[in-house]
């Protein structure tokens, strides 16, 4: 595959025509899904779609990472369970303005991504996988002792995160509605971001580096800044997850949950940034249907996981290349 | 802190790294050889621990149950290749990543319905179960010693047939030349599936020597193989000398780092906030070193490929 090959798609204006539909798609099935959940009185509907949400936008933000950047980060659970302990932390100083916890969520995970990540570009491939695993270990032990949060139990949130002390959030309903809109402006930001120079820049830095250096362009810097927007991303999942469940643990940094993020950026392809969402509704219906009918349902995942990989090895790569999404 | 207490967590630490190197061994030569990712590496360590556990219950003598479980582990490794391994080695990274995670799930979970989550009991064997009295003060358990001893010799044996031995000479080749290797006749898979399972009989042991001093359960995997990878990424993808030399440095600052990080933040920056940091810096140590390592060497101590 050529790098004009890899590089086209889809920039230019048609082709960000062509992606905001799949985005407005999402947004709509979610939206609808909601609607039911509200019009049938199940609150249990609303929490899923809530939490699916909040699942899809964190595996939108690795697909950035993997499918644009091709950085395959293993460790995305951490700016997630940073956006949590943001929640958490911020709530026991009795900050609970969404205006400041959603900003701070952002701002720590990039920051810890920024961090990492200076260390974690200097390698490619294998290294790259192990490195980004290792850093987000560390920060899960660190979480783990932090004795002042709950250290290895977590802790319970003070409260739902509030609009200047209006408490907006109470119902399940309005987190979901919140969650819906921030996949959906993030899925519109990294479409425009993707269908923009700096999209060609990164694509054309995971194609062939080589020649991108000969150009005098450094990919560097553009990956890096990758890493931020991601991480940042995934820390505004973290936000919602915490406010979701109203409790915060270090497993929600447990290194599980950045290898159940792979496998939703995976399943649903890496060519297009709304494939993640599927992978997340896939995986997270799996996980309550089977979690319904057996305590190990994550032998079935497993299953799922191995057979998609050994069966559909051939269409697998096509999708990673994006040709096919 | 006194020399006695020194002494012993100096050897705790060097008994971690070897326990460390021999799960890393086997991981950085699948690396090395077929710059393979192979996450489920830790469900072998725990799978070793689990098949020594049961077989020794079952023959009632250590040694036989020892000799069976690794070769069970060996076997093991051999299906796991056959099965799902073998369909991965020439694919993407990612697919490599995401095939091994399900395996982890699948055979986690396996062990969960048969042996439950609780842990599994096991003991020391009797004849090794005491202490010796190592210098005035210092009686430290003759199993731990055990351990050292069984890593050092494993180590001087894998150095023998990586150095030594024409398997050992196609190892070595094929971590740095697979290619030129592989046009030379020599059957690049076959290698692979030999180191692999020898890999996962190594981790197996691991798993067998650690599980009297760790709770033998579906989860034991886990942390291992992630502080392994950080041994790995120290010494250098495909290097066993310098998965040794990492493994010995990482369970030396691990184990003298919660040992006595605490202590010395207490003369540095008082005794309230040594509490709260002591424990978040000691569980940071590792990967804190790894990650200066890798500023000044981004291929590892021992990493001649830059990956």
């Amino acid at each position: 595959m050529t790098v004009a090959e890899t590089v086209r798609k889809p920039g230019g204006s048609a082709g960000l025509r062509l992606a905001l539909q799949p985005t407005l798609v999402c947004v709509f099935a979610f939206a609808a899904a909601l609607a039911v959940a509200h019009g049938l009185g199940s609150s249990y509907g609303a929490t899923m779609v809530g939490r699916t949400a909040a699942f899809a936008l964190a595996a939108v933000s690795l697909s950035f990472l993997i499918g644009q950047g091709g950085l395959v980060s293993f460790g995305h659970a951490a700016p997630l369970g940073i956006g949590a302990y943001a929640v958490l932390i911020a709530g026991e100083y009795d900050v609970t303005n969404l205006l400041v916890v959603l900003p701070l969520g952002f701002a720590s995970a990039a920051l810890f991504s920024v961090a990492t990540g200076a260390i974690a570009l200097r390698t490619r491939g294998v290294y790259f996988i192990m490195i980004t695993l290792a850093f987000a270990q560390m920060i899960f032990y660190v979480a783990a002792s932090l004795s002042a949060f709950g250290g290895d139990d977590g802790m319970a949130v003070a409260s739902r995160s509030t609009l200047f002390g209006m408490r907006v959030l109470k119902s399940d309903t309005n987190l979901a509605i919140l969650a819906i809109a921030l996949l959906g402006v993030a899925l519109l930001a990294l479409d425009r971001l993707v269908a923009s120079r700096y999209g060609l820049m990164l694509r054309a830095g995971r194609a062939n580096e080589t020649k991108l250096q000969a150009l005098g362009l450094d990919p560097y810097r553009h990956r890096l800044t990758a890493l931020a927007i991601g991480g940042g991303l995934a820390g505004l999942a973290g936000v919602l997850l915490a406010n979701q469940v109203e409790y915060v643990s270090p497993a929600t940094m447990n290194w599980h949950v950045s290898g159940e993020l792979i496998v939703m950026v995976v399943l649903g392809g890496t060519g297009r940034l709304a494939g993640a969402v599927l992978g997340a509704v896939v995986v997270t219906v799996l996980d309550e249907t089977l979690g319904h009918f057996t305590e190990h349902w994550k032998l079935g995942l497993g299953l799922v996981i191995v057979a998609v990989v050994l069966l559909r090895g051939a269409d697998l790569k096509a999708l990673l290349r994006g040709t096919s999404a | 802190m006194t020399a006695v207490l020194f002494v012993s967590q100096l050897l705790n630490g060097l008994q971690l790294g070897v326990i460390l190197f021999l799960v890393a061994a086997g991981l950085t030569l699948v690396f090395g050889v077929m710059d393979f990712i192979n996450l489920a590496h830790g469900v072998q360590y725990m799978l070793g621990a689990y098949l020594v556990a049961v077989l020794v219950a079952w023959s009632g003598n250590f040694a036989v149950g020892l000799l069976l479980g690794l070769l069970g582990a060996l076997v093991l490794g051999f299906v796991l290749e056959v099965l799902v391994f073998r369909h991965l080695t020439r694919r993407d990274h990612l697919e490599q990543v995401l095939g091994t995670f399900g395996v982890i799930l699948i055979v986690t979970e396996l062990v969960r319905i048969v042996f439950g989550s609780a842990p599994l009991a096991f003991p020391t064997p009797a004849a090794l179960a005491g202490s010796v009295t190592l210098m005035p003060g210092l009686n430290y358990p003759v199993w731990r010693l055990v351990i050292l001893g069984v890593g050092v010799g494993v180590a001087a044996l894998l150095w023998y047939l990586v150095n030594r031995t024409r398997l050992g000479m196609l190892v070595r080749a094929g971590s740095t030349h697979p290619e030129t290797v592989s046009a030379l006749g020599v059957d690049i898979d076959r290698l692979f599936l030999v180191v692999f399972a020898f890999g996962a009989m190594l981790a197996g042991l691991a798993g067998a020597m650690a599980g009297p001093l760790v709770s033998v359960e579906p989860t034991m995997g886990d942390r291992i193989l992630i502080v392994a990878f950080v041994v790995v990424v120290i010494g250098g993808i495909g290097s066993i000398k310098g998965a040794f030399v990492s493994a010995l440095l990482v369970g030396l600052v691990d184990t003298l780092g919660r040992a006595f990080a605490a202590d010395l933040l207490k003369a540095l920056i008082g005794k309230s906030a040594a509490a709260a940091a002591g424990p978040a810096l000691s569980s940071m140590l590792v990967y804190l070193l790894m990650a200066v390592v890798l500023s000044v060497r981004p291929s590892g101590l021992f990493g001649g490929r830059t990956a």
